[in-house]
């Protein structure tokens, strides 16, 4: 066997692009399963978030235990309801407040699409504002999606890559 | 209300009222605008009558359906009798303008200015006449019938363009 046949489909890494990875993934898995979640509750989607927050589905068991209703604090932003557009003006606000990394769930029809609200009033779609990570439709949603849509969104920052300092020296030389 | 209670009102304002329907929930008045201060005060003051509560104030817009395109709807209710009572002021557009009861019905001050909100009528005297539903920004009166029912009035620079959805 030539050595060109042994290295067809390897990757060649180097010390440091091993020692990125690894700490990527260990920034990821502390990241994913510590979520502090802002609820910008707007409508009757609310209730239901409740229902997922409270003892019977429990979404602590999926390290997104505590609300944090400033945010400063949060970084997981649950718009759950409605967005009407005096409103959006609100929900910038909110968004840009929010430290780095964030993420955003869009809870249920009315925020992720304007829903059976196709009037003057209402946002058609929180993605006209604010860039969104995942949508979960229902009207409203049940606990299980979710819950599938925060195990989703805990695959995605497990895929994330960090902004190392390092890294950037290297990308930019 | 009974009947003889109604046939005193339209006795007393023989000249006022335009038409009178006896509806299913309630006697239904339409009345001449200028004598709608008088009417409400009367409402509220007479003995047998004994309106206590504006329970809403809304309008009507018959848009291309009638000449006076606006009807302003009040209702009136009475805790110490348990009756009700609608009644109609009919409008011309370009003169879409009826007085105030916020000094007889304190209560009327934010319905009134939720429907100048909604369908522009203009309350004269009304203490505080600003929009109270949507914001100071919002040009025209969404609902009335010749608002285009696509058009949107974004406060903030949207990422994407809110293309309206069709319907079936």
């Amino acid at each position: 066997m030539g050595d060109e046949e042994l290295l067809k489909g390897a990757v060649i890494t180097s010390r440091l692009d091993e020692s990125i990875k690894f700490f990527d993934k260990l920034l990821n898995w502390a990241r994913k399963y510590s979520l502090f979640q802002y609820p910008f509750a707007t409508a009757c989607c609310a209730m239901e978030y409740m229902t997922t927050m409270g003892p019977r589905y429990d979404l602590g068991r999926f390290g997104a235990e505590v609300p944090r209703f400033s945010p400063r604090q949060s970084d997981l932003l649950w718009v759950v309801g409605t967005v009407s557009h005096k409103l959006a003006p609100v929900l910038l606000r909110v968004y840009e407040q929010m430290c780095e990394p964030k993420w955003v769930i869009s809870y249920g029809v009315c925020a992720s699409s304007g829903g059976f609200y196709n009037n003057y009033a209402t946002v058609q779609g929180i993605d006209c504002i604010i860039p969104v990570d995942i949508y979960i439709p229902g009207c409203p949603p049940r606990p299980e999606q979710v819950l599938d849509a925060l195990m989703l969104l805990q695959k995605k920052i497990d895929c994330e890559k960090a902004d190392w300092r390092f890294s950037r020296k290297k990308r930019d030389e | 209300m009974n009947r003889e209670l109604i046939l005193k009102i339209k006795e007393d304002f023989a000249n006022d009222i335009i038409s009178f329907v006896e509806d299913r929930d309630m006697p239904v008045f339409v009345i001449r605008r200028e004598a709608l201060l008088r009417f409400v005060t009367f409402l509220k003051e007479c003995a047998e009558v004994k309106m206590e509560q504006v329970t809403d104030i809304t309008a009507v817009d018959w848009f291309k359906k009638r000449e006076e395109r606006f009807e302003v709807v009040y209702h009136f209710y009475s805790y110490t009798f348990n009756h009700r009572l609608r009644l109609k002021v009919n409008l011309f557009e370009n003169d879409a303008k009826v007085p105030t009861i916020t000094e007889i019905f304190s209560g009327a001050n934010w319905f009134e200015r939720e429907c100048y909100d909604m369908y522009g009528i203009i309350f004269l005297n009304h203490p505080d006449l600003r929009r109270i539903l949507l914001y100071p920004e919002f040009v025209g009166h969404p609902l009335r019938k010749d608002y285009p029912i696509d058009k949107r009035q974004p406060l903030v620079k949207l990422r994407r363009p809110e293309e309206s959805r069709e319907r079936p």
